[in-house]
C-alpha cells in the first residue's frame, strides 16, 4: 500500500484496515488420515478476504498429537490417490442420479474453504 | 454498530462460533472488533476428529466474514433490552441502511 496514502474519510480509513497477512517461513501441511506431510513454502501474502481464522499453535498440545508425519512424497501419493477416489466415487454417484432423472451439479458442499 | 456494542458485553463469556465451512469452535470470548471479528482463548473444537489442522490450537482469531452463528450463554442476553436497543437505532436513522 501506498505510505503516502491520506484517508479522507473514516470509512475509507476503516474499508483500508484488514486481516491482510505476512507469513514468514511458512509450511504448507497436508493431512489424510492420521498422517500429515510438510511442504516448506516461504513467505506469504494473504489478502484479507480470504483469511478464515488465525491460530496459535500450542507448542505442548502438538507434542502430545496423535498425528505422524510422513515424507511428503509419500503424502502427495496417498492423497493423489484419495481424490482420484473422491472422482471415481463423484462419477459413479452422478450417473447413477442422472439415470434416475436427477440433475447434477458440481456443487461440493462445505468444501468452500 | 449495535452489535457491536452488544458482543462486547459478552467478552469474557463461553461462546461457540459455527463457521460457514462448518467448523464450530467453542472457547472464552476474548475481544471482537468493528467488523465482528473475534478472538478466543482456550478453544476446543466441535467434531475435533475431523479436523486435525486445529487439534494443537489454543487460541485464535476468526474474520468476521466467515462467521454464521455465535451460540450464546443465554442467561447473558437481556432480549428485551436488546430489541429495545435494535428499535431505537432504527429510529436514529429513518431512511434505508445508515
Amino acid at each position: 500500500m501506498d505510505s503516502f496514502q491520506i484517508f479522507t474519510t473514516s470509512t475509507s480509513l476503516v474499508d483500508s484496515v484488514d486481516t491482510n497477512l505476512v507469513l514468514q517461513d511458512t509450511i504448507e501441511r497436508i493431512y489424510v488420515g492420521d498422517a500429515y506431510g510438510d511442504i516448506p513454502r516461504g513467505i506469504f501474502i494473504i489478502r484479507g478476504e480470504n483469511v478464515v481464522l488465525l491460530g496459535e499453535i500450542d507448542l505442548d498440545k502438538e507434542d502430545e498429537s496423535p498425528l505422524r508425519e510422513v515424507p511428503v512424497e509419500e503424502m502427495l501419493q496417498i492423497q493423489r490417490e484419495e481424490m482420484e477416489a473422491k472422482v471415481r466415487r463423484d462419477k459413479l454417484r452422478n450417473k447413477l442420479l442422472h439415470e434416475h432423472g436427477f440433475s447434477v451439479d458440481n456443487a461440493d458442499f462445505g468444501e468452500q474453504y | 454498530m449495535l452489535f457491536y456494542s452488544f458482543f462486547k458485553t459478552l467478552v469474557g463469556q463461553q461462546v461457540t462460533v459455527e463457521l460457514k465451512n462448518d467448523l464450530a469452535i467453542t472457547g472464552l470470548l476474548v475481544s471482537v472488533d468493528q467488523f465482528l471479528n473475534i478472538k478466543l482463548d482456550n478453544i476446543k473444537v466441535v467434531e475435533e476428529s475431523r479436523y486435525p489442522h486445529m487439534m494443537a490450537v489454543k487460541n485464535c482469531f476468526i474474520r468476521g466474514s466467515v462467521v454464521r452463528y455465535v451460540q450464546l450463554p443465554a442467561a447473558s442476553v437481556d432480549t428485551a433490552l436488546l430489541q429495545d436497543a435494535a428499535r431505537r437505532e432504527r429510529q436514529q436513522q429513518p431512511a434505508g441502511r445508515k
